[in-house]
């Protein structure tokens, strides 16, 4: 019970710093990879703190209660998962705030805000059956949905699921909103949507918005961790290591691939979750 | 706190420019000169900048567009004219549709001359721009707490 309760308080305080500096590290490592200096890898909190400070414009009433809608929902989502606590209830969590993030987006009066919307639609359309489907997987070997208990089984459950390891790497470029399919919004130079989904949101609104998207990347390399982590210390070492490489393999093709249409993204995201997620989940329910 | 000017978001626009002050402009970004070892980022979005940076003069049909980004920034914000077009209208002056340089329309806070001003002119000029943003923040506090203090 200590454990757990530790382990939700640590995500909360050291969520943020964590995600930030993964933030100010990716940052680094695109501009080296471009053969630029860079920003410092404090740079993220620099943005954060200044967004704090800026003006707050407020487009309507209701974005706002949205947007802290949304933070507190990842924030939750995250707590729960470091909690040990069910991990279908987690992704719903997830999935009901994302909901408020695009409801926030729509409801401001703006072509580029609302057609961000509409492209998050699509990308949460394209990596969901896939985060249901780890779920599934994760019960399937475990007899269980709590992480808690995932993360004590006898084997790494990767040793199972490598093609739903796999999936889940694939969607996760979607959620960490890396080319090519940070197509709602994006954190490179394309303004041919302005800024998407972000586009109506400015100052501290701006600020909560980042933070929870560090909150979120946190929570999804736990999911990574996830995969790894079993009774024996060791596993806990992988995960780790597993987490910086699965992490560093995101910014490699964030910054070798295109972004691609809409289409493609869905094609190929349902195709990879088909192939390698629910025929792995198919094989481990006939050998199990 | 840390300074605003440790984050420089900034907005690229452009009035009825040649053309040659923007490549300017953007050979900011490439690898040669890396703006963003400053922090600065090159934005989109009138909304999340901090800067706005305003190539070529000032006609009929931009200047609404301009004051309209200009408006829709949130504070603090400063303005930075580069190029000789958008500091006081430059060769096309005395054309029939220039109103002059941004000044016309905006408070202009930095004017980097040149035609096409250097990507060094620029970066110091945006820089220069950076400072200001603290200044005009400390500023806008120093008179909210005076207002209050009245109040």
């Amino acid at each position: 019970m200590w454990i757990r309760i530790v382990w939700t308080i640590l995500f909360l305080i050291l969520g943020p710093f964590a995600g930030g500096l993964l933030a100010g590290i990716d940052r680094k490592i695109t501009a080296r990879l471009q053969g630029r200096r860079g920003p410092s890898v404090w740079q993220p909190f620099y943005d954060l703190l200044k967004l704090f400070r800026k003006q707050a414009v407020i487009v309507n009433s209701i974005q706002d209660f949205l947007i802290c809608g949304f933070f507190i929902f990842i924030v939750f989502t995250g707590a729960l998962f470091f909690w040990g606590g069910d991990l279908l209830l987690v992704f719903f969590s997830l999935t009901l705030a994302g909901i408020f993030f695009m409801m926030s987006a729509c409801s401001a009066n703006s072509p580029f805000s609302a057609m961000g919307a509409q492209r998050e639609l699509m990308q949460t359309m394209a990596y969901e059956p896939m985060v249901l489907l780890a779920a599934i997987g994760f019960y399937v070997c475990n007899g269980s949905f709590a992480v808690s208990d995932i993360a004590q089984a006898h084997l790494p459950a990767v040793l199972y699921l490598p093609g739903v390891f796999l999936g889940f790497l694939y969607i996760l470029t979607i959620k960490f909103r890396k080319s090519p399919f940070d197509i709602s919004t994006s954190h490179h130079a394309h303004q041919e949507m302005v800024k998407g989904i972000t586009t109506e949101l400015s100052g501290p609104i701006l600020a909560l918005v980042e933070l929870a998207h560090w909150y979120e990347n946190v929570f999804l390399l736990g999911v990574i961790a996830l995969f790894f982590v079993a009774s024996s210390w060791w596993t806990w070492i992988l995960a780790v290591v597993m987490c910086i490489v699965c992490y560093f393999f995101e910014i490699l093709i964030d910054n070798t691939f295109a972004r691609v249409k809409w289409q493609e993204m869905l094609k190929t995201a349902w195709s990879v979750t088909l192939v390698a997620g629910a025929v792995n989940i198919m094989i481990v329910i006939l050998i199990l | 706190m840390p300074k605003m000017a440790k984050s420089p978001w900034l907005l690229h626009y452009d009035g009825s420019s040649c053309n040659g002050c923007d490549i300017e402009v953007l050979a900011c970004l490439t690898p040669v000169y890396d703006i963003e070892r400053f922090g600065i980022i090159n934005t989109g979005n009138p909304k999340h900048a901090d800067i706005l940076l305003i190539t070529g003069g000032i006609n009929e049909q931009n200047k609404p567009v301009v004051e309209q980004i200009y408006s829709q920034m949130p504070k603090p914000k400063v303005v930075v004219a580069v190029g000789i077009c958008a500091c006081n209208g430059g060769i096309f002056k005395e054309c029939y549709n220039i109103l002059g340089g941004v000044d016309k329309v905006l408070p202009v806070d930095i004017y980097v001359p040149g035609c096409a001003a250097r990507p060094e002119a620029i970066m110091d000029g945006v820089l220069k721009a950076v400072e200001l943003l603290d200044k005009k923040q400390n500023e806008a506090m120093a008179k909210e707490r005076r207002e209050n203090h009245a109040g």
